[in-house]
């Protein structure tokens, strides 16, 4: 069982005060807060290591090289992946959709395809798709959702044909926290012959994943959101899908040799393996030692704590919130098919007057449209306020924000 | 002579329909910002002394003691900036 009072000893920042009260962090969604475990991972590194990877022969190097390989395979471990060359380290979420979308889409979608994406994806799983369609002219269909925000699989079954090429789903909504059944979404897809693309931003911090068992081809996440630093992130592809595609930039790091022919004065260029191939120039090293530190820490607390913990929160502020008659809770409230996070209004007040209110008080919720501004438009809404939890949250701090809820309703 | 610069650290637009606007001013000239506001302006509601619901010509904003302030329905920024001089200045 998850201790989130013993948990939040590693975390230095969750001792500060802000506007003289504790800080009380409920923006999980947007990023995570990090342990010392992956603060001083990151300053070891480079007082002890630092160097480029794959590039010299020296002691520095090859100890870089080895941390940075070390990453890829303990960031494989956690999703059940076959091997680093299943893992390419990205950016984040955005930068591993953008990957697929070039490296991929660009060379696979003609205007006769179609990609389907579903109305409660985040800005990041539609602007990429939404671009290359304007390049490559294919169709893109938006999947419907339910009033509660599920997804709608029978609308899903109704739109997909054989013209599918792609299916890009969210695992976790960042807006409602509803899970999506992605194995499902994954079985559908295939009996098409079309491929899935997994948003797992939200989901991959919070549950267990196999990517094997969900049969999913891509699946995207990012390291900040589960302890991690920022500017470091994964994409998952299946061996084989990746070998056939091609690279998504060019420079050092991504080609095994360019060698330049005198009598047709061009280069012939072969690409590196899996997953360096896509990994051009010199990687975010520092970043992937920090990832693999926090993926270790999530490890050893276990993901089944890790969901139980955030499930049985989940439950509890739902259940407090309701004391509060201004409050609106937003999509489904079953906490069996969803994970920490909960949109919410108060009557009469917009999401960032909420959200300053809260500030007042050290207690940090986002506001606004959390980068989901057509699923706003769904559900005819002008912005919403946003809860969401990690491992270091307490019933006490929720309790806290009750009260202070309590209070944003006098006004 | 101060300008809004001495004041005003950062003006946030906020996401969503609302168009909300956030103004953050400088740690160090916060007090005498909310001092100068709560002189000009009228106030509509006052919660614990940190939190303050105001109006000026007709547009209503709320102030808090942390030094923000949100404003609605501002029109642009050159709006929002003839008020805040009007208020700080």
């Amino acid at each position: 069982m998850l201790n989130p009072y013993k948990l939040r000893e590693d975390f230095p920042i969750l001792k500060r005060k802000i506007n003289n009260h504790p800080l009380i962090y409920f923006d999980n969604a947007a990023s995570s807060q990090k342990p010392k475990q992956v603060i001083e991972a990151i300053k070891n590194f480079y007082e002890n290591h630092n160097a480029n990877v794959h590039r010299a022969v020296h002691t520095l190097s090859q100890e870089a090289s080895e941390l940075y390989e070390n990453a890829h395979e303990e960031v494989a471990k956690f999703i059940n992946a076959e091997g680093i060359e299943e893992i390419i380290f990205v950016r984040g979420t955005t930068e591993a959709i953008n990957l697929v979308a070039y490296a991929w889409g660009l060379h696979n979608l003609t205007k006769d395809d179609e990609v389907i994406v579903s109305l409660m994806e985040h800005h990041s799983n539609i602007v990429p798709w939404e671009i290359l369609s304007r390049i490559n002219g294919f169709n893109i269909k938006y999947a419907e959702i339910n009033d509660d925000g599920t997804l709608n699989y029978e609308a899903l079954e109704r739109i997909i044909s054989k013209k599918t090429k792609i299916v890009c789903i969210s695992h976790v909504s960042n807006f409602s926290g509803v899970i999506n059944n992605v194995k499902k979404v994954a079985k559908i897809a295939h009996e098409y012959g079309a491929l899935t693309l997994i948003d797992g931003a939200q989901s991959v911090p919070h549950l267990p994943i196999d990517v094997k068992d969900l049969d999913v081809d891509f699946l995207a996440f990012s390291g900040h959101k589960m302890l991690g630093p920022t500017g470091i992130g994964a994409l998952y592809g299946k061996h084989e899908i990746l070998e056939k595609m091609e690279p998504f930039q060019g420079g050092g790091e991504m080609i095994r040799e360019v060698s330049f022919n005198q009598a047709m004065k061009h280069c012939s260029i072969t690409w590196n393996d899996l997953p360096w191939k896509f990994e051009a120039g010199t990687p975010n090293i520092s970043g992937g030692v920090g990832f693999m530190e926090a993926v270790k820490y999530l490890q050893r607390i276990g993901m089944e704590n890790v969901k139980a913990h955030e499930c049985k929160l989940t439950q509890y502020a739902l259940q407090r919130m309701q004391e509060c008659r201004k409050v609106k809770i937003y999509g489904t409230t079953d906490v069996s098919v969803k994970c920490g996070i909960i949109p919410f209004n108060v009557e009469g007040l917009s999401s960032h007057d909420v959200a300053l209110f809260l500030d007042n008080y050290g207690i940090m919720i986002r506001s606004g449209f959390h980068c989901v501004q057509p699923l706003h438009q769904v559900l005819e809404l002008k912005s919403s306020t946003r809860a969401s939890f990690y491992i270091y949250n307490t019933p006490e701090e929720v309790d806290r924000f009750i009260e202070v809820l309590k209070e944003i309703e006098q006004v | 002579m101060l300008t809004l610069e001495d004041y005003v650290a950062r003006i946030e637009g906020t996401c969503g329909e609302e168009k909300d606007v956030i103004v953050i001013f400088k740690y160090e000239k916060k007090g005498e910002a909310i001092a100068k506001i709560l002189k000009k302006s009228k106030t509509k509601k006052s919660i614990s002394g940190i939190i303050f619901e105001l109006t000026y010509n007709n547009i209503s904003f709320r102030l808090y003691g942390t030094g923000k302030a949100i404003f609605r329905s501002i029109k642009d920024k050159n709006e929002l900036q003839r008020i805040l001089s009007e208020l700080l200045l």
